[in-house]
């Protein structure tokens, strides 16, 4: 398995405080990947700094074969590279359809010249259409986005994200406020999309995160406390005193 | 669901037939075509109204649709005016001025004539130099393509650094608003170039035409009526397919359509600009029927009553836009103009002509507060009403 | 004893009738007889001369009777009187000695002295050596505005006598200065003069530049060789200093070279020579350019029907044979030396001090600026409310200012009640907005913005209705007219001082109230997070409406500042309300040390921009506000920035 993403030594201060601190982290092709760390650990600046919306005081972020350095990239520009990303809360566009959501969403020239004319083919409605059956939503594509339950938005920007195909998937709490259910079918989803793409999973619930069953990076302080299987590191000290405090 | 534009969205449709019904009436009835039931005063404010519909909708574009607020469209508008202001005044003069000079024992020089209608042109602001801005005044197709290049240059480059520097919300619209009165000022001092605050004036006149005002009118009415016509189908079409998707995603949650992977700054950069363009025909339009032109047309003021008449029309939605733009204006002028009926509440008597701004700012606060869809929205509810009895 | 004093006292008397004998006034006069009758201004010198050197006290008096035309000459004997007209047409006739009535006379028996407008000049000279030692401090401040007005070499010896004796401190420290200045002007000793103005130089007086200016001029003059006089330079024709078609000019008028001829005058000839439908045998119809013009002219020039036209190479050997040289008028060269070292001295010490005044004027307009968005730094800094109607507040807090006025007149009164009625009443009219219309728009800064809008207009055409559209004066208290002057170049108004004291009052205010009330806490909890500030106790809605009412009242009293210097209309608020929200905005929002160091940019800048191009005001907005725009694009957020995760957003 080659290297994905390479992020070494960076560093991110707001205010001398040090949200990011000297973090170093990898990740391969299709793994599936979980980050926990209680509350300030820096797992939402690191998603930030990865997708170009906060710039790093010092490091190194390199993608892909060619080794690109991220840093100093447009979000938009980090996005076509193949980076997606989940927002903690749901953010899909309420005010238009499953099906136009997921259309803006497909993998298109995002030139705005090539957007105007774009007409969309038959096999690009097929493509929604899949990814609609992928994340549940085959019966709600004409429906108001707006209308879905919490956990079908969530899907929804799942599935927005999936169909940019991104190498890497950034996801924040996807399990965030769902009933046991949708997290079932969440981490289905999830484990399905790792099969083919590295996915990042930032969680606070350790439940879920097992249920992931994966490699897990222990955030603490804008550093990584330890890495490696969840009873590995649940058995770690370290991360014993972190979340049960010193 | 692949089906055309227009059989999507049934209400360009109507509308146009709505415009083309009401332009075929208006021609009717108009002194021009001889009946007179309409006077040509009155066809030509109903052919500003088309203009200033034209502008409203391009800024429902921009404001209802992308969701950027800006308060400095009117800036466009009259720079579209003042672009074709300048040849007409500049043509017009040059006829005059070759016309009083022949009457002289010798024949005039190309100097002469120059010399002549810098005078007439620059004598109101002490001078008669042509300043730069007039170089390319004497050729009609220059100053047509001026008045997209001009508004367009400047929405590119104003609209270039504002989003680069990633301004949004309030803090665009404030910059906006700095923008149309920083071009305001700049166009009242007489270093300008154009005439400080006389303007350019008398341009109702179209150099070589001898026909009555009361047909120029009908003309400039029905090019307006065309212009709206073609703006309506150019923004319905854009906002229809996955451009709107998208400019609408940037409306309402730009971070969003970002991490998809759009550049929102250009496709915020190619809507301001390309309603800057909408604008200044709109203004090249309205000008001509106004007949004159002066730095006061720009002053942020306007730029906020087309916000008003956007927002009391229903933005978000074209006709709304062209509801809010006709409905305000001309009530405004029925109130301003002295026409509308004096109250007499005994111990006082409300003269609307002082009234009716007051009026004016507490409907908008109104509207503000309880109709936010404005007076589209109405038409919005009266729809869903009907979809659900049929249903 | 008694004899020897008594003999003293008879000598004594004696002597001063003696004197009074040998020194009567009409004795001068009559000595001068054929001098005053003549009374013309090239032969009047010596018989004025005569009268001041005599030294009698009563002297003044003559000179000023016969000033003031009131000295009359009885024909038969010749002496003078001076005269006053009764009411029966008869003259009172009056000792010029001891004023004491003479007699009375006919008018034809009389002739009146009408010394003309030149010899009056002289009197005046001659009267003010006796004005400069008068025991009146008032009198002598007077002959030195006089003199200064109208300065002259006969001035400066009398100016110098009465140096010594002066007593009053002021007036002896102007003498002193006049008299440095008239030493330059009119000293006959040119070591004197250089003195004079090398002690001076740098001053910067306008009076000590107005003194150098004249012995600076110079006059241009045409030669061959250079003139044997105080050159100051040679000009070269066709330099920026004297441009080709100056220089020819110049020839011309001096008779050395023939005129051009204008286009004018060509084309008055060319029409003077039309001959059946042809001049000179071109068609009037072909002589639409000049260059056919010109054709036509020559062609009559040949056949001379008119003047040459002087060419470029006429004009060019013209110049090629003189040369031009300025000249001072002033004949020593060292004093124009160093008049002009003095000049550039004053000149860079006038230039440093214009900065500093146009430092002040900066200052004093960031104040203004500052006065006007502090009240937004509030509502929009700290609340983020975008209130538009802001200006209007500005608007009604100076009409409160005016209404004051009217009833009470005394102006330091008024003031003092106006600025908390101001406060008072714009606090309720903020207080109404917040409950009615901004309470129901919090995190929808758009339509906020509309709304205040509408506001903005309903109010401005209130005011327009209620008070009309003229200006109306609000007036500030005696005590505040006036300037201080620092020296002849820099000077601020009290008024503007008054305006920087308050805007530093109320920068205290915003700073106290933020740091250390109660509702500087409270307001600060709940635009932080209004949540958890409810959940302890704060009531959001309260401290909402008290922190918009705060921020609206002092608006008001930025009002009255504002109306004691600019009219009061209703469009006041207008004219401040884009720059107010450019203040906050460029010194970064929720920040009263960003909105302080934005009112002092903008307020620097433009004062900057205008004193580049002084006489352009509109446009220094203008190229202002381009500056704000690029000015974002470095700094987005501000000069003062928040940073962190808190300004995401």
């Amino acid at each position: 398995m080659s290297t994905l993403l390479e992020v070494s030594g960076v560093t991110v201060s707001f205010d001398g405080f040090r949200a990011i601190n000297n973090l170093s982290f990898q990740i391969a092709d299709a793994e599936l990947r979980a980050v926990i760390g209680p509350n300030g650990a820096g797992k939402t600046t690191f998603m930030d700094i990865v997708t170009g919306k906060t710039r790093p005081d010092a490091g190194h972020i390199l993608w892909g074969e060619k080794s690109l350095s991220l840093i100093g990239m447009s979000e938009a520009k980090i996005a076509q590279a193949g980076i997606g990303r989940k927002f903690q809360k749901p953010t899909v566009f309420e005010e238009q359809t499953v099906q136009e959501n997921l259309m803006m969403a497909l993998r298109k020239d995002r030139a705005p010249l090539a957007v105007l004319f774009f007409k969309p083919s038959a096999s690009d409605f097929a493509r929604v259409q899949d990814l609609a059956c992928e994340i549940g939503l085959s019966d709600a594509l004409l429906r108001i986005s707006g209308e879905l339950s919490h956990g079908q938005k969530q899907w929804l920007e799942i599935g927005m994200s999936l169909a940019q195909e991104p190498k890497l998937l950034l996801v924040d709490e996807p399990a965030a406020g769902m009933t046991p259910a949708e997290r079932e079918k969440t981490t289905a989803i999830l484990v399905e999309a790792a099969r083919t793409r590295a996915v990042v999973v930032v969680e606070h619930d350790m439940e879920f995160v097992r249920r992931l069953n994966c490699k897990v990076t222990v955030l603490h302080e804008g550093a990584v406390l330890a890495e490696g299987s969840l009873d590995h590191v649940t058995k770690n000290q370290d991360v014993i005193d972190v979340y049960l405090g010193r | 669901m692949n089906k055309s534009f227009i059989a999507r969205n049934p209400s360009v449709l109507i509308f146009l037939s709505i415009l083309a019904l009401f332009t075929l009436v208006v021609t009717v009835l108009s002194e021009g075509f001889g009946v007179g039931v309409i006077s040509t005063s009155f066809v030509k404010v109903l052919g500003k109204t088309l203009c200033l519909c034209l502008i409203a909708i391009a800024m429902d574009l921009i404001w209802g649709y992308a969701g950027i607020l800006s308060l400095g469209h009117f800036a466009f508008f009259g720079l579209g005016g003042y672009m074709i202001g300048m040849w007409l005044m500049y043509e017009r003069t040059r006829q005059i001025v070759v016309g009083s000079l022949s009457e002289g024992v010798l024949p005039p020089t190309p100097e002469e004539i120059t010399a002549g209608i810098g005078n007439q042109i620059f004598g109101v602001v002490g001078s008669s130099e042509f300043p730069l801005v007039w170089a390319f005044a004497d050729s009609l197709v220059l100053q047509l393509v001026f008045v997209l290049a001009v508004p367009g240059v400047l929405a590119l480059v104003f609209g270039w650094l504002a989003f680069r520097s990633r301004v949004t919300g309030v803090y665009l619209s404030i910059l906006t608003q700095a923008m149309t009165l920083g071009l305001s000022l700049y166009l009242f001092q007489n270093a300008s170039g154009l005439r400080g605050n006389n303007g350019l004036s008398g341009l109702q006149n179209l150099p070589g035409v001898t026909a009555p005002q009361s047909v120029v009118s009908l003309w400039f009415f029905w090019a307006s009526a065309l212009a709206l016509g073609l703006g309506y189908l150019l923004i319905a079409w854009v906002v229809s397919g996955k451009f709107g998707s998208v400019i609408r995603g940037i409306r309402d949650n730009e971070a969003r359509v970002r991490f998809l992977g759009y550049s929102v700054e250009t496709y915020k950069l190619a809507v301001f600009t390309l309603t800057a363009c909408i604008s200044g025909i709109a203004g090249a339009l309205y000008y001509p029927q106004a007949g004159i032109i002066n730095p006061a047309e720009v002053a942020p003021i306007a730029s906020i009553y087309l916000a008003v008449w956007v927002a009391i029309g229903g933005r978000g939605r074209l006709y709304g836009a062209v509801i809010g733009a006709a409905f305000v204006s001309l009530v405004s002028s029925w109130f301003t103009g002295g026409q509308a009926p004096d109250v007499s509440l005994g111990f006082y008597t409300v003269k609307w002509v002082d009234w009716w701004l007051v009026l004016l700012g507490l409907s908008f606060v109104f509207v503000t507060l309880y109709a936010p869809n404005g007076i589209g929205g109405l038409i919005d509810l009266f729809k869903r009403k009907r979809k659900e009895t049929d249903a | 004893m008694k004899t020897l004093l008594l003999a003293l006292c008879f000598a004594l008397s004696f002597s001063s009738w003696a004197s009074a004998q040998t020194h009567l006034v009409q004795d001068v006069l009559q000595s001068q007889r054929t001098l005053i009758e003549e009374s013309s201004r090239n032969t009047i010198g010596p018989a004025i001369d005569a009268l001041v050197a005599s030294g009698l006290p009563q002297m003044q008096t003559v000179l000023e009777v016969w000033q003031a035309k009131d000295m009359w000459q009885r024909k038969a004997d010749g002496l003078f009187f001076r005269a006053t007209k009764n009411a029966d047409g008869m003259y009172t006739l009056r000792s010029l000695d001891t004023g004491a009535e003479v007699s009375t006379a006919a008018s034809t028996d009389l002739s009146q002295l009408k010394p003309n407008s030149g010899v009056r000049a002289m009197i005046a000279t001659a009267l003010v050596q006796f004005q400069l030692s008068d025991p009146d401090p008032v009198k002598r401040a007077d002959a030195l505005v006089s003199i200064s007005r109208d300065p002259g070499a006969a001035l400066l010896a009398p100016l110098r006598a009465y140096i010594t004796a002066e007593t009053d401190e002021g007036i002896l420290a102007r003498k002193t200065r006049l008299e440095r200045l008239m030493t330059m002007a009119y000293d006959s000793d040119v070591a004197s003069r250089v003195a004079a103005i090398d002690q001076m130089s740098g001053d910067l007086g306008v009076d000590f530049r107005a003194t150098l200016n004249p012995i600076l001029t110079t006059t241009r003059v045409i030669s061959q060789t250079p003139p044997e006089a105080n050159i100051a330079q040679e000009v070269i024709a066709g330099s920026d200093a004297l441009t080709r078609e100056l220089a020819y000019a110049l020839l011309v008028a001096a008779g050395d070279a023939p005129v051009e001829i204008s286009k004018e005058a060509r084309d008055t000839a060319l029409q003077a020579n039309i001959e059946g439908g042809r001049i000179a045998g071109f068609p009037v119809a072909q002589l639409s350019t000049e260059a056919a013009r010109d054709e036509a002219y020559d062609a009559l020039v040949s056949g001379n029907l008119a003047a040459p036209r002087v060419t470029s190479a006429d004009i060019d050997a013209s110049l090629a044979n003189v040369r031009f040289f300025d000249v001072y008028t002033e004949p020593s060269q060292v004093v124009t030396a160093a008049a002009e070292a003095a000049l550039a001295a004053s000149e860079t010490r006038v230039a440093i001090s214009q900065a500093a005044d146009l430092g002040l004027d900066a200052l004093s307009l960031a104040s203004i600026y500052f006065l006007a968005a502090i009240g937004l730094a509030i509502t929009f800094g700290v609340m983020g409310v975008i209130n538009m109607a802001h200006g209007e507040f500005i608007m009604m807090g100076a009409y409160t200012g005016y209404v004051v006025q009217l009833f009470v007149p005394n102006h330091t009164a008024s003031i003092l009640i106006a600025v908390p009625l101001a406060f008072a009443v714009t606090f309720a009219a903020g207080v109404a907005l917040e409950r009615l219309v901004v309470r129901w728009l919090y995190h929808r800064p758009l339509e906020t913005l509309l709304a205040t809008f509408g506001v903005s207009i309903a109010l401005q055409q209130l005011a327009k209705n209620i008070f009309g559209t003229q200006a109306r004066p609000l007036t500030a208290p005696a005590w505040l007219d006036g300037a201080w002057a620092i020296n002849d170049v820099v000077s601020i108004s009290y008024i503007r001082i008054a305006i920087f004291i308050l805007a530093l009052l109320f920068f205290a205010l915003f700073v106290f109230i933020m740091k250390r009330t109660r509702l500087g806490l409270e307001t600060r909890a709940v635009t932080q997070n209004p949540r958890m500030a409810a959940s302890m106790g704060i009531n959001p809605d309260r401290v909402n409406m008290l922190t918009f009412g705060l921020g609206s009242g002092i608006a008001g009293i930025a009002g009255v500042a504002i109306g004691l210097f600019a009219k009061v209309t209703s469009e006041m608020g207008s004219d401040y309300i884009v720059q107010s929200f450019m203040t906050v905005v460029v010194g970064g929002v929720g920040n009263i040390w960003g909105t302080l160091a934005g009112a002092a940019m903008i307020g620097g800048f433009q004062k900057g921009i205008e004193f580049l191009n002084p006489s352009n005001t509109l446009a220094a907005q203008s190229y202002m506000i381009i500056f704000i725009i690029i000015f974002i694009q470095f700094r987005p957020r501000g000069i003062i920035a928040l940073k962190g995760r808190a300004a995401g957003d």
